[in-house]
């Protein structure tokens, strides 16, 4: 009887110790997948013109070089496209926290008439393709002499965020409304209360959608793409475009702009790693 | 008791003072995000609607034509056809593995195994790359002398083709790369959906004598089809906008195998100047993600359990 059960518990731990070995293999099996693309792009990187070209390829530089690198900030001013993208990543980042904040907690705690129609009306405007809305827009900042500014990437994206507002609201319903009212009874203020109570609750979902913000407007590529054509307004995203286009194509270099491009967004992902999943989570689900 | 009960009445009295001063302050709050929204999008879905009935090059007047822009897109401009027709090939490439990877991926990672958290971000990475450095990555790793994927092909003894020059071949491999940087995300919502799923209904299916592959078909899929109904709807309306990925792998080439919907466009409007009738095309993309959105919700009743 007992042999039986300690043999059963043996057989159990033996079928969880297999079904984890294969999930480890699977998984790194698919996670190596998913990034050796990336391992090709680093090491290419730092690969002479002529090592790339070698058959078979090598995994690793023979002779690792940084030459790529400075051929491409040579070749064009990436100083200038980073200062750029920094900038307006910066701006829009900044302008869209407020103006999204101030909204999401009008809608989630203050009284006003229209007010659901007037959110349903923000949601809507997730659903209208860019396509539609990017062709007239460009006529309007041709004619406001916006075109070749930065003005157009980062106005419409400080003022007209929906899904900013959406996540932000749906984080306020998660706060405590005791607080707040504690502070109106001491005669604190609407603006007050945004500012002293909500704004510091809402930090952790601030985070998110400063996260998700400066990686939109970072890897943003359509909207430089169409407003601007000088040299020297170009992000980094352009930049890199713009390597591509030259008449000879060197991948080691293309490659080391790729890597420049991904660097700073990588490194705001992987400092800000959490609050990015749960942005997912918590507006994606809800859609 | 009584001062909690006095507490409320203090706010409610405090809130009531405050209703004629402040019953419009909410407006002062939404503002800014309004004037964006109108500025931005409503005053610019007016205008691609008006001038969707005009022909324009922005040098001479807008000339009002009615519907002939959207009767000659139907009508006689043949590249349209095959750019829509390229359009649902590519979605039709895409959705089947970005619904299935990964839910695979989900439900290895579900589990409280170790490394879980550097396995989730090795997913996480094409996510946050840009779709000109994944564009770039790409073109050299399907380069058909000197990229890896051949490469790795020939290991086992397959030739693989020039990929992005192949008029076949060109469509499935930009789709791919979609596919690839759609993994996190779509591994994300399946996580979320997988917490969801209580625990009680797996342990009274394992009493009653079901296996692992019996509960997952049996009670995880069904329960997480609102998540892949989501996914579904996101990858089709993501698939009908892309621009980027095409402009840097393909330019739409080799033939226009690749050329898709919003690059015609922009070659229309930003290439040939042809204003009015890419706002044509623009409405008539927005009422194709449109129906085909109505024709999922309804289809989604046969399928998806809430």
């Amino acid at each position: 009887m007992r042999a039986a059960r300690v043999e059963r518990v043996a057989s159990l731990k033996q079928q969880e110790l297999l079904a984890n070995t294969v999930t480890h293999i699977l998984l790194i099996v698919l996670g190596l997948a998913a990034l050796a693309p990336f391992w090709w792009m680093i090491s290419t990187s730092f690969k002479t013109e002529f090592e790339a070209f070698q058959i078979p390829p090598t995994w690793l530089p023979l002779e690792p070089t940084l030459e790529a690198y400075g051929d491409l900030f040579l070749d064009q001013p990436f100083g200038i496209f980073l200062y750029n993208s920094v900038k307006i990543a910066v701006l829009s980042v900044g302008g869209q926290l407020i103006t999204s904040s101030l909204a999401a907690f009008a809608f989630a705690r203050l009284d006003f008439p229209g007010k659901n129609v007037l959110f349903i009306i923000v949601l809507s405007t997730m659903m209208v393709p860019y396509a539609v809305t990017v062709i007239p827009l460009y006529i309007v900042m041709h004619r406001v002499g916006w075109v070749n500014t930065h003005l157009p990437l980062i106005v419409p994206a400080m003022l007209s965020s929906a899904y900013g507002t959406f996540l932000l609201r749906q984080f306020m319903f998660s706060l405590p409304v005791e607080l707040e009212d504690a502070a109106r009874i001491d005669g604190c203020n609407s603006f007050g209360i945004y500012r002293r109570i909500a704004l510091p609750l809402m930090k952790p979902a601030l985070a998110t959608l400063g996260v998700f913000s400066f990686m939109a407007s970072w890897n943003n590529f359509f909207g430089p793409f169409i407003f601007l054509d000088r040299k020297y307004l170009f992000t980094v995203q352009l930049g890199v475009a713009l390597v591509q286009r030259q008449w000879y194509t060197s991948w080691p270099r293309l490659m080391a702009g790729s890597v420049v491009v991904t660097l700073p967004v990588l490194l705001v992902f992987l400092l800000l790693q959490r609050y990015f999943v749960r942005g997912i989570s918590l507006t994606g689900i809800k859609g | 008791m009584a001062q909690s009960q006095a507490l409320t009445r203090l706010v409610a009295k405090t809130k009531e003072s405050n209703i004629r001063w402040h019953r419009y302050e909410g407006y002062l709050f939404i503002a800014p995000l309004i004037i964006g929204i109108v500025a931005f999008i409503f005053l610019p879905i007016a205008a691609s609607l008006y001038m969707s009935f005009n022909t324009w090059d922005m040098v001479s007047p807008p000339e009002l034509v009615g519907l002939k822009n959207y009767a000659r897109l139907v009508s006689r401009d043949r590249l349209f056809w095959k750019v829509l027709g390229n359009t649902f090939r590519y979605a039709g490439w895409i959705i089947v593995p970005s619904v299935t990877f990964p839910l695979i991926l989900a439900a290895l990672l579900d589990r409280p195994i170790r490394l879980r958290y550097l396995y989730r971000l090795a997913f996480f990475l094409p996510l946050v790359t840009s779709v000109v450095a994944v564009g770039l990555m790409f073109r050299w790793l399907y380069d058909g002398e000197f990229g890896l994927i051949n490469y790795v092909l020939s290991w086992v003894r397959i030739d693989g083709p020039n990929w992005l020059s192949d008029v076949f071949w060109a469509m499935p491999a930009v789709a791919m790369v979609t596919v690839w940087q759609g993994l996190g995300y779509n591994m994300v919502l399946y996580l979320a959906g997988l917490q969801g799923i209580p625990d009680h209904l797996y342990e009274a299916a394992t009493i009653d004598g079901a296996g692992p592959l019996s509960r997952f078909f049996r009670i995880t899929i069904p329960l997480l089809t609102p998540t892949m109904f989501f996914i579904l709807i996101m990858s089709v309306i993501g698939t009908f906008q892309t621009f980027g990925l095409i402009y840097v792998m393909t330019q739409g080439g080799p033939i226009n195998s690749t050329n898709v919907y919003i690059y015609y466009l922009w070659q229309m409007a930003f290439g040939s100047s042809k204003m009015g009738y890419a706002s044509a095309m623009a409405w008539i993309l927005a009422m194709v993600i449109f129906t085909i959105t109505m024709i999922q919700v309804r289809l989604a009743k046969l399928w998806v359990h809430y």
